[in-house]
């Protein structure tokens, strides 16, 4: 609670959550592809997609016995959407003089493939949260979760319809959101948001420029400002 | 009416029962029943095609969709602070609640917090969204079995919470108040002591719940034993909040996770119930409504001075890397998984809503109950449809 709190706990060893990936990359043994470790939030693994039900069962029998949930991630650099009305993005950018780069990272664990499976998983004896990710290949499927976690049998069929990722051994993969008729999967990045492209955001100017003469004069207002309520009780 | 003999009606009966082994032969196949989109029950637009083989459901497919917003999709087009607009109106009746994983998880990747004033009117808040949402399922489960007043009782004494929050936030509904790094602004002045009284009231109001349903005879007639949820399938099926408590099972987010808001500075305790039927689920909600309101009473009386907002810059950008920060939410345990590039929206955002991982056990736990238990169940699960549907 305290303002010196966090920074002494980011400089506490995590021993808790190190001591669970000990114990993980001995029990997944070579599934286990990558790992990381935020001390004091969530442990990441990331395990092989041939691996991904035997992991789910290794991790589940190990106590991780809540089903939090399951989702993907589109890696891909979106070619429509928030990229194509930019102007102001890169306006910005420019003003930062950080040049505009793509960044290729794909998040805590890494990840070989454009399309990545994650599910998180909870125990409720150690209160730690557990996060599990798996490339998905060219294939797009990964086996079904659903005998482990009967829970991931929705959460299955909505990664399916949003991002085309099929689950072997799943028997109703029928559209849980979207109607039967609907073509394309809405979730991924080449998915272009028509409302979008018809007519640009007008939320921009919620973060406005503000005009040189008067940010000096702004800046010195909001900075009163926040000492004389720092003051008040 | 004129006089039969006794011959004359053994004929009546006997032809009577010929027409009942008539009907025997017919088809009496399986019989599939809608309920909704449209039905008071499912607040909102859900519709429950079930399967009858007579007064019991073979299977009940709950069928969604119908309110689906892509707020997953749209929270990629838009800023940090945009976004809360959208996460106000997953779960409407506690929205203030919404807000808050997604700022902690922002808060979390910027290496920000906010200052200990403004982690105390979020907590407090937080709490009287709870107890907002909570006091309507109170008052709404009564109507669900066919007891019309608690739920006007509920409609009343919500309201007196919802001016509360409207008094700080400026909206009832949709507050779009909590901010990265702090809050919009400081709480009224007086607000602290009419927020205490309401609180009273409020104490009143679930004792009053208390009296008409918990000891209602019927209510227990209809309630006890009806839609019995074991603690292991509560977990497999990734249940939480009361529904998960009501199983038995100890857990509270609130508690064993709190992510830094004042709830670890207050004396409170967690409910749970054995039973995990549907009398067990109200029950629950009922005390930790109760309990709320002592939670929002020894906060009032505690709030650090100082500044409500920390240091950030204007424009917000949050640096890249992925967090996943969960509350135990009015409904469940309520997520966000954002996924950032360094840019000024979010890469990816991953909702998790405690009403779609509860409404998925629908199909299993329906399975061989009566008609009427299907309301009591579906009522007592208390999903809201925005949760669901996001």
């Amino acid at each position: 609670m305290t303002d010196e709190a966090p920074a002494e706990e980011t400089a506490l060893p995590d021993e808790k959550r190190e001591a669970l990936l000990a114990h993980f990359s001995e029990s997944l043994g070579e599934s286990l592809v990558e790992s990381h470790l935020q001390p004091h939030e969530d442990l990441w693994l990331r395990v092989t997609a041939e691996s991904w039900q035997d992991s789910i069962r290794t991790v589940k029998s190990a106590g991780f016995e809540y089903f939090g949930f399951l989702s993907a991630i589109d890696w891909d650099i979106a070619p429509e959407g928030r990229y194509e009305d930019t102007e102001f993005d890169s306006g910005l950018e420019e003003e930062d003089d950080e040049p505009v780069e793509i960044d290729n990272s794909t998040g805590h664990g890494g990840g070989d493939s454009r399309f990545q499976i994650l599910a998180q998983l909870y125990s409720l004896s150690r209160q730690v949260g557990l996060i599990l990710k798996t490339d998905v290949g060219e294939d797009m499927t990964v086996e079904t979760i659903r005998d482990v976690f009967p829970g991931a049998d929705w959460h299955e069929r909505e990664a399916h319809e949003m991002f085309g990722i099929s689950f072997r051994g799943h028997p109703t993969l029928q559209p849980l959101y979207l109607p039967t008729e609907f073509e394309g999967h809405p979730l991924r990045k080449d998915f272009p948001l028509l409302a979008r492209q018809v007519k640009p955001w007008p939320g921009v100017v919620d973060i406005e420029e503000i005009p040189e003469h008067l940010e000096a004069q702004l800046e010195a207002e909001v900075m009163a400002a926040f000492e004389a309520n720092g003051g008040a009780s | 009416m004129t006089a039969t003999s006794d011959r004359e009606q053994m004929a009546y009966v006997s032809s009577q029962a010929a027409d009942a082994r008539v009907n025997v032969e017919l088809d009496t196949g399986d019989m599939t029943l809608n309920i909704g989109p449209q039905h008071p029950a499912t607040h909102g637009t859900l519709r429950l095609a079930c399967r009858l083989d007579g007064e019991q459901v073979v299977v009940a497919e709950p069928i969604m969709g119908y309110m689906h917003r892509g707020y997953e999709k749209l929270c990629e087009v838009r800023t940090y602070p945009q976004c809360t607009t959208l996460i106000n109106r997953i779960d409407w009746l506690g929205s203030f609640a919404n807000e808050v994983p997604f700022i902690l998880a922002a808060e979390r990747l910027m290496e920000v917090e906010a200052p200990p004033r403004a982690q105390w009117i979020r907590t407090i808040l937080f709490e009287l969204s709870r107890v907002a949402n909570l006091a309507l399922f109170l008052g709404d489960m009564g109507v669900q079995i066919g007891a019309l007043t608690p739920v006007f009782f509920a409609f009343r004494d919500r309201e007196r919470v919802l001016n509360q929050i409207e008094e700080v936030t400026g909206g009832r509904f949709h507050p779009n108040f909590d901010r990265i790094g702090g809050l919009k602004d400081d709480i009224p002045k007086g607000w602290v002591e009419e927020t205490r009284s309401v609180m009273v009231k409020m104490r009143t109001f679930c004792d009053e719940m208390e009296d008409l349903l918990v000891g209602n005879e019927i209510f227990q007639a209809r309630c006890r034993g009806v839609g019995v949820i074991p603690p292991e399938v509560a977990l497999g099926y990734g249940l939480s909040g009361a529904n998960l408590r009501a199983s038995g099972v100890d857990w509270d987010l609130r508690r064993d996770a709190n992510p830094g808001l004042a709830w670890d500075q207050v004396d409170w305790r967690v409910w749970t119930h054995p039973d995990g039927d549907s009398f067990a689920r109200y029950w629950v909600r009922l005390q930790e409504t109760r309990e709320a309101t002592h939670i929002v009473d020894q906060l009032l009386d505690g709030i650090p001075s100082g500044p409500i907002m920390a240091k950030v810059p204007r424009i917000i950008k949050v640096p890249a890397g992925e967090a996943y920060l969960s509350t135990e939410n009015p409904l469940g345990e309520m997520g966000y998984y954002i996924v950032s590039k360094g840019d000024l929206g979010p890469f990816r955002v991953k909702i998790r809503t405690p009403s779609f991982n509860n409404i998925s056990i629908v199909p299993w736990v329906m399975k061989g109950v009566y008609v009427p238990d299907v309301i009591t169940i579906l009522g007592s699960l208390y999903f809201i449809l925005g949760d669901i549907d996001r």
